[in-house]
């Protein structure tokens, strides 16, 4: 076998490797967070409650990660529009004809493995990119329905710019009951995002995990 | 029905109440309806001057428990003087006319104080079937309602059942029990949910109307601020417990003696608005969770399908009673991961001949003997 001619792509800028740690790290402490705060844990100390503040410093703990979640996605929304061409808007929604047969052919690929032929894109693949958008639109509502309630007990002018989703859904219940379901949207998501990423790198032999840390994507020449 | 009608304070003076007892009122009335102590003068002097607001209270799919909790008003003079005397021109349970008597009354007022008079509205209204689910002197509710509104000069929907349909409209709502300000447009309309209210916010909600004649600060599900700005959360005396993580596991357990926080126990305080731990109920002798018992969030639209009440999470839809979203959740966890180690397995299969040829294709490291695999 001839040896590949192997071209090095910078292809995650800096910003956008930021955004993914910082996004990846608050979604984790969201998600443990805000699962303990639907189900705390039994303690049975007997103890008075001027004493502890735990479950009050879990709920701190959300709120400020939900502030770094949500400025961090904003700044992910502005650099979709000034970032290279692998971190721009165009690569999540499949508009164009290619950008469609592209998520047929990686769903035969890569998921069903209908069929062996090797497939690659620089960026992401047109499905990924997808996937990515439909988590972006979860992103928005988890942030739309956190600070919904949040605006309940807030004083500031962020939250309240979202509180028209409480009379929307039709009260606090229906806004928490869909907050905490969506949450396994994200836990779902990870568990995929993660174990494809692995399998990417795995199957093609092009460093993909790594391209998140460093930014560099490796490409064989002739399939540039 | 009086023909020229009397102020509030007239009406108190001819029942023998005392110009002391008149301004006590006042002062209880203007702290009942959040009014700062600066406005106490003009509640008085409204009552002074104004001749009384007429008023017509309909009872449709309800349990009477609002007009129950209004005349045990912690103050007796608001069902004596309010209620009974000055302001009811029309109310199926409490007036003394009945069949065509009380029809024409109704009609009377309607006419004679036509854009002036105040709608309250006791119960929901059903809208299936043309609405036969409710018809009083052989008119369907809406009817009735559509009528009488058309010349309020505004509508109170007392309790939940007004505001936002209640039990008659929970799930699968077979009489199509709907909110007023759903069928109603173009009237101000307050809503004043719980079932029932506290009668000091009804009370308080009335006298804001009578003293200020207008409508009193509404927040987005057209409830008045001054009552259901805060949740029961807010002013639970139990917060303390729950902000140090202390909760009540089961009802019978050492927690529940210490009077920890009842969140586990399906508490809905933290997603309810309402007054009851402020103003607590019969004349401010206890509330739901003072009595040891959750909120069930009786205030808030739909509250009776998100059970069940000792639960935190309501039930998933179509799962059976005690599946919660977490429940679901973990089996699409698994299902997820039972997914993941089948894919991994049939790549190993069917991509091995990739995998292998990248492997062959590998470079070499000149003294890297044994290359990579
Ligand atoms: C990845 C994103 C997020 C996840 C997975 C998540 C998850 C959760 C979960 C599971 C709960 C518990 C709900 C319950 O009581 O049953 C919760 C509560 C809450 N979350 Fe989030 N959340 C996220 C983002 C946010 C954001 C952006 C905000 C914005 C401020 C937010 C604000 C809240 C609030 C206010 C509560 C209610 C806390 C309380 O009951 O006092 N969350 N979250
Ligand atoms: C150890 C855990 C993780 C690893 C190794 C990882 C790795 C990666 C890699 C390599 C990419 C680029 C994939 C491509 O070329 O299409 C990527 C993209 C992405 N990941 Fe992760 N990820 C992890 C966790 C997460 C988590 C927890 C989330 C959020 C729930 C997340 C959300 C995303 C998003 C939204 C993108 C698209 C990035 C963009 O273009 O803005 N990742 N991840
Ligand atoms: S008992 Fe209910 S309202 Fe009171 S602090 Fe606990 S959860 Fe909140």
């Amino acid at each position: 076998m001839q040896h590949a001619q192997i071209s090095r792509v910078y292809v995650w800028q800096l910003p956008v490797r930021f955004y993914h740690w910082i996004n990846a790290l608050s979604v984790l402490v969201l998600v443990i967070t805000g699962y303990l705060i639907g189900s705390p844990p039994a303690v049975q100390s007997g103890s008075e409650a001027s004493f502890g503040y735990w479950f009050g410093t879990v709920r701190f703990v959300h709120f400020l990660a939900a502030f770094l979640f949500f400025f961090n996605f904003v700044y992910r929304i502005y650099w979709g529009f000034v970032g290279n061409r692998y971190a721009r808007w165009q690569n999540f929604i499949p508009y164009r004809k290619e950008q469609l047969e592209e998520v047929k052919e990686v769903l035969k690929v890569d998921i069903f493995q209908r069929s062996v032929k090797p497939l690659e894109s620089v960026g992401h693949n047109a499905l990924a990119g997808i996937t990515y958008f439909i988590s972006f639109i979860a992103f928005l509502f988890q942030c739309i329905t956190g600070f919904g309630m949040y605006a309940a007990m807030s004083k500031a002018a962020l939250p309240a710019l979202f509180a028209w989703i409480v009379p929307l859904m039709g009260g606090d219940f229906a806004v928490r009951q869909w907050h905490h379901a969506m949450m396994w949207f994200f836990v779902l998501f990870s568990m995929i995002h993660v174990y494809l990423v692995f399998y990417h790198d795995y199957v093609e032999a092009r460093g993909v995990t790594s391209s998140m840390v460093g930014g560099w994507k490796f490409v064989e020449k002739h399939k540039l | 029905m009086l023909e020229h009608p009397l102020t509030m304070w007239q009406q108190m003076e001819s029942l023998g109440y005392t110009r002391r007892d008149f301004l006590r009122f006042a002062s209880w009335l203007a702290a009942a309806a959040g009014i700062e102590a600066s406005g106490i003068g003009q509640v008085v002097h409204a009552m002074e001057t104004k001749p009384r607001i007429p008023v017509l209270w309909l009872h449709f799919q309800e349990c009477t428990c609002c007009s129950e909790s209004f005349i045990r008003s912690s103050h007796p003079i608001v069902a004596d003087v309010l209620l009974d005397k000055i302001s009811l021109d029309y109310t199926e349970t409490l007036m003394a006319a009945a069949g065509h008597q009380a029809e024409k009354s109704l009609h009377d007022t309607m006419k004679k104080y036509k854009g002036e008079y105040l709608l309250l509205v006791e119960g929901a209204i059903p809208t299936n079937d043309d609405g036969v689910y409710c018809c009083i002197g052989g008119r369907s509710a809406q009817d009735i309602l559509t009528e009488v509104a058309e010349g309020a000069k505004a509508i109170v929907c007392w309790g939940s059942c007004a505001s936002n349909g209640c039990i008659q409209a929970a799930s699968p709502n077979p009489t199509g029990a709907t909110p007023v300000h759903t069928l109603i447009s173009g009237k101000p309309i307050i809503n004043v949910p719980g079932c029932p209210p506290i009668a000091e916010v009804m009370a308080g909600t009335i006298v804001h109307l009578l003293a200020f004649d207008r409508i009193p600060q509404l927040d987005g599900l057209g409830r008045p601020k001054a009552f259901f700005s805060r949740r029961v959360h807010d002013t639970c005396y139990r917060r303390p417990n729950y902000d140090a993580g202390l909760f009540v596991e089961s009802f019978d357990d050492e927690n529940a003696k210490r009077g920890y926080c009842l969140y586990k126990m399906g508490c809905r305080g933290p997603v309810t608005y309402n007054a009851c731990g402020v103003m607590r109920w019969n004349n401010g002798v206890s509330y739901p969770i003072q009595s040891g018992h959750g909120c069930i969030g009786c205030s808030e639209e739909k509250f009776w399908d998100y059970g069940p009440f000792y639960q935190h999470l309501a039930s998933f839809p179509g799962f059976g009673i005690e599946t919660t979203a977490d429940k679901v959740g973990v089996a699409l966890g698994i299902a997820t991961a039972a997914g993941i180690a089948t894919h991994a397995i049939s790549t190993n299969i069917r991509k091995r001949k990739q995998i292998q040829q990248e492997i062959a294709g590998s470079d070499t490291i000149a003294d890297d003997t044994k290359g990579g695999a």
